[in-house]
């Protein structure tokens, strides 16, 4: 299976010398879709830009189906955040524009969508719910039929029904094409029944990546009197105490054999992602500089 | 159809796979049966592809399902023993212990617990033998 986008060493470094992302090291598999998590500020956004190639890598490289972004653009499909579309324009314009720029454009495959989800096609971008232009820009890149959509934030301004709509328009078009997507939120509680894959983004850089199933299975909640922790020697992601326990997220090795007093228990998505959003690892100075 | 819960911590494959073996085992579907397609379950759930097709896999692995290419997925007609539908005779047996935990004023929740605790405890005598050594 080879890899829809790959990343080696990748960063950026934005003017003023914010560090955006530093050796970002990653693949996604093909056909899956895939969570891009992390708080504010941890790169999420810097690295789908250099994946679209709208942003050039400082360090490393990134490539799509093996090639620069740069050289790929027939097969990248990108929402960016909050859906930008040019306001005074009307549906059927950006669709005709969607069709002019893009060799493989599906008008039919556009034009049914739009009218599915009744949605006008003279009616002027501006004067569209959030919600409905987030089914056009999708609509854009669904047309487009990409193997790979980017999407930022894609649900952060849906109502729960239109943000229902936008899935399963994108799962459709997941099994019908085989696209992967990545798909960048900070809502953690919603991921779980979307995405199959994992990358978990902290201060611009990568802190776990994987298949979610797998990830779980290799990861243990423990729970035990406060201080057991001393006593372990596991890969300890996460600690909090109190009331005399302490739980922690530790990454399990088969060899590692229950100890007294100690509970186990597979993490749920959740613990998993939070436990290493927040993990105890220091972050250098230098690394935030 | 399929119902997730997404707070239970359950992974959503998993979920699906255990209310196809709940129908089952409570004779609720029979062999033959046919599930939802991926793509009905994906439209009324809203849930990855790649789950669904996770559960029904598995379902299949474990020989509960059969799927016939570009036709569906449908209940084996010879389902592995540990999931048949359940004896009568348990469930009854269970629905009397269920009236006797609640006649001696325990909530649904407590019971639910009770019975967490039993499986638990089952369990953990089974695996007794292995569970020898500290922590590594």
């Amino acid at each position: 299976m080879t890899a829809v986008m790959r990343t080696d060493g990748l960063g950026h470094r934005y003017r003023g010398g914010v560090c955006g992302l530093r050796d970002c090291t990653l693949e996604v598999p093909p056909g899956r879709v895939v969570a891009l998590v992390g708080p504010n500020g941890s790169g999420k956004t810097t690295l789908l830009n250099m994946a679209a190639g709208l942003l050039p890598p400082s360090t490393g490289t990134v490539e799509v189906d093996g090639m620069p972004p740069g050289e790929r653009l027939d097969r990248i499909g990108y929402v960016a955040q909050d859906a930008p579309l040019w306001p005074r324009l009307r549906v059927a314009d950006v669709l005709e524009i969607g069709r002019c720029l893009n060799p493989r454009f599906d008008t039919d495959l556009a034009t049914g969508r739009i009218h599915q989800l009744g949605i006008q096609t003279g009616a002027r971008i501006n004067t569209l719910s959030g919600g409905e232009r987030a089914q056009v820009a999708l609509t854009l890149v669904l047309a487009k039929q990409p193997e790979l959509m980017l999407l930022d934030e894609p649900l952060s301004n849906l109502d729960p029904l239109a943000r229902r709509d936008f899935l399963t328009s994108m799962f459709a078009a997941c099994s019908d094409t085989g696209a992967s997507v990545l798909f960048s939120s900070h809502v953690v509680a919603e991921l779980e029944r979307i995405c199959d894959y994992l990358i978990v983004l902290r201060a611009g850089r990568v802190r776990l990546a994987g298949d979610i199933d797998e990830l779980r299975r290799i990861h243990r909640i423990v729970t035990g009197p406060t201080g057991w922790l001393a006593s372990g020697g596991r890969a300890v992601i996460n600690e909090r105490s109190g009331g005399g326990r302490t739980i922690a997220l530790v990454r399990s090795d088969p060899s590692n054999l229950t100890g007294p007093g100690l509970e186990e228990a597979t993490p749920t998505f959740d613990e998993l992602v939070l436990g290493y959003l927040e993990d105890d690892e220091p972050i250098a100075e230098e690394a935030l500089a | 159809m399929f119902r997730i819960d997404g707070g239970s911590g359950v992974p959503v494959y998993r979920q699906l796979v255990e209310q196809v073996r709940r129908e089952v085992m409570l004779g609720r579907m029979d062999p033959g049966d046919q599930l939802p397609t991926l793509k009905e379950v994906v439209e009324a759930l809203a849930i990855n592809p790649n789950t669904v097709a996770k559960a029904y896999g598995e379902l299949e692995h474990e020989g509960l399902v059969v799927r016939r290419q570009g036709v569906g997925t449908f209940i084996a007609s010879a389902p592995p023993a540990r999931s048949l539908a359940a004896p009568p005779a348990l469930l009854n047996s269970l629905l009397r212990w269920v009236r006797r935990a609640k006649d001696a004023g325990m909530s649904a929740e407590q019971i639910r617990g009770l019975v967490a605790v039993a499986l638990e405890e089952d369990l953990a005598d089974e695996a007794a033998p292995r569970r020898t050594g500290g922590v590594a």
